[in-house]
C-alpha cells in the first residue's frame, strides 16, 4: 500500500454517511442518492458549522437558568428545600453519599461544562482552518460524542423522585425549571455534536498540501 | 494490482481513503491517520443479535410492566412503573422532562428492539424484509437517543436518595432494568450493520466499483 494520503473528497467521491458505500455522486442539480442505500449523498454534513453553532449557542444560553433556577423541591413535615444542580450535589456530599455526589457531579455539571468548551474550540478551529493538533481535537470529539449523553442522569433522577414522592402530607418532591433548560441544554448539545463533521478537522491539511 | 480487489473505504472521521482488509474473527478495523474505527468483524453477528434482541424484548415489558422501585414511610406507601412516572410528571406541568423521558426510555429502545427482530428474524430464514435500507438509516440515527444504561444509573442514584428517609422496596422492573442494560449492550455490540449492507448488495446486485 502507498503511503500517499489521499482523502475521498480529493478525488471526489463520496463517502456514504449510512452505509458506508464510497462512490462518485452524480453531475446534476439537485442531491444525489447512494446507491446501495439510498441515503442523500454529501461530501461534509451540509451546513454543519453553523447549525452546530445555532445549538451551541441556544445552550449557552439555556446553561445560566439550568444552573440557577431550582431542578427540585422537597417537602416533609418537617423540612422544606429547594435545589438547584449544585445545591443537590452539595446536599449528596454533606449527608456521606460521596460515590453518588461524585457521579452526579461528573454527569452533571463536569460533562456539559466540557461539552460547551470543548464544542466552541473545535467549532472556531474549524472555522479558522486550524491545522493544530488533527488527532488530539479528533479525540476531543469523540469523547464529546461519547460522554455527552450520560447528562441526561439529573433528568431521570428527579422524574423518578417526583413521580414515587407524593405521601400527601407527608413528603411530596416536584420537579423545578431548570431542570426543564438543563434538558434543553443536554438534547441541544447533543444535536450540535451530532451536526459538527469531525472531518473539517483534517480538511486545512489537504489545503497545505495543494500549495 | 491485487489491491484493487480489496473495495475501498473512507474513514468517517478524516475521510481519508483506504483499502479494506480482511479482518480475522472479531477484529477492528482502524484508520491509519486518525485512528477512528473503520469497521469490525463480528463473529456470528446475525444469531448473537437475534438472540439478545429477542432476551431484551422480554425484560423490556417486564421492565414497563411491574413498579420499578416503592417506597413506605409511616404504613404510607407509593411504587411507580417507567409510564407511570412519565404520565405523572407530565400532569405536574413538566411536559418537556415527561416527553424527553418518554422517548429516551421507552419510544426509542422499543422502537430499536421491534425493528431489530423486524430484520433478524427474516434474514435467519434467508429472506430480506422489505424497506431494509430504510430502517437501517432510522436505526443509525436513532442509536443516541436511546438511554436505558443512563436512566439504570439514574435508578440507583434515586435510591440512595430515597434510601435517607424512606423504606425501599425494590421492585421486579428493578432487575428487569438491569438485565434489559446489560442485554441491549451485547445486541449494540454484536450487532453489524456491516454485514446487512452486505447482503442488501448481493441482493439487489450493486457493485461497490462504480
Amino acid at each position: 500500500m502507498s503511503a500517499k494520503e489521499v482523502t475521498a473528497a480529493e478525488l471526489g467521491l463520496c463517502s456514504c454517511h449510512v452505509c458506508a458505500l464510497v462512490s462518485r455522486p452524480l453531475q446534476t442539480a439537485g442531491p444525489s442518492h447512494c446507491s446501495r442505500c439510498g441515503s442523500v449523498l454529501y461530501f461534509r454534513k451540509p451546513a454543519g458549522v453553523a447549525r452546530s453553532w445555532a445549538l451551541l449557542i441556544a445552550a449557552y444560553i439555556l446553561y445560566v437558568p439550568a444552573n440557577l433556577m431550582p431542578i427540585m423541591a422537597t417537602g416533609s413535615l418537617t423540612s422544606y428545600r429547594v435545589d438547584t444542580i449544585l445545591s443537590g450535589v452539595v446536599y449528596l456530599w454533606e449527608t456521606g453519599s460521596w460515590v453518588i455526589s461524585a457521579i452526579v457531579f461528573t454527569a452533571s455539571i463536569m460533562i456539559p461544562l466540557m461539552k460547551l468548551i470543548s464544542l466552541t474550540l473545535l467549532l472556531i478551529s474549524v472555522q479558522r482552518n486550524s491545522s493544530w493538533h488533527p488527532e488530539q481535537r479528533t479525540r476531543l470529539y469523540r469523547l464529546v460524542d461519547l460522554v455527552g449523553r450520560w447528562s441526561m442522569l439529573d433528568i431521570y433522577v428527579v422524574t423518578l423522585l417526583a413521580a414515587l414522592v407524593q405521601l400527601k402530607s407527608l413528603a411530596v418532591v416536584k420537579a423545578g425549571p431548570g431542570a426543564v433548560a438543563f434538558g434543553a441544554v443536554v438534547v441541544l448539545t447533543m444535536l450540535a455534536a451530532i451536526y459538527f463533521d469531525p472531518r473539517l478537522i483534517w480538511d486545512p491539511l489537504r489545503k497545505e498540501r495543494q500549495l | 494490482m491485487n489491491d484493487n480487489l480489496m473495495p475501498v473505504i473512507a474513514c468517517h472521521e478524516c475521510d481519508l481513503l483506504q483499502r479494506e482488509v480482511q479482518l480475522p474473527r472479531g477484529g477492528t478495523a482502524y484508520c491509519r491517520r486518525c485512528g477512528g474505527i473503520l469497521y469490525r468483524d463480528s463473529p456470528d453477528s446475525l444469531d448473537r443479535t437475534l438472540a439478545f434482541s429477542l432476551a431484551a424484548a422480554i425484560l423490556f415489558l417486564l421492565a414497563n410492566t411491574f413498579p420499578i422501585i416503592g417506597i413506605e414511610l409511616q404504613g404510607n406507601r407509593s411504587a411507580v412503573n417507567l409510564f407511570g412516572a412519565v404520565y405523572s410528571i407530565w400532569n405536574q406541568e413538566m411536559k418537556l422532562i415527561s416527553l424527553l423521558v418518554l422517548v429516551t426510555t421507552i419510544l426509542v429502545p422499543a422502537f430499536e428492539l421491534a425493528m431489530m427482530i423486524y430484520l433478524l428474524l427474516p434474514l435467519k430464514f434467508q429472506e430480506m424484509p422489505p424497506g431494509t435500507a430504510l430502517i437501517l438509516r432510522i436505526l443509525q440515527s436513532m442509536k443516541p437517543w436511546g438511554m436505558v444504561e443512563i436512566f439504570m444509573l439514574g435508578v440507583l442514584v434515586a435510591l440512595v436518595k430515597l434510601s435517607h428517609d424512606f423504606i425501599i422496596i425494590p421492585g421486579v422492573a428493578l432487575w428487569s432494568f438491569g438485565g434489559l442494560t446489560l442485554m441491549l449492550a451485547a445486541v449494540a455490540s454484536s450487532f453489524n450493520a456491516r454485514d446487512l449492507w452486505g447482503n442488501l448488495e448481493r441482493e439487489s446486485g450493486t457493485g461497490v466499483s462504480e
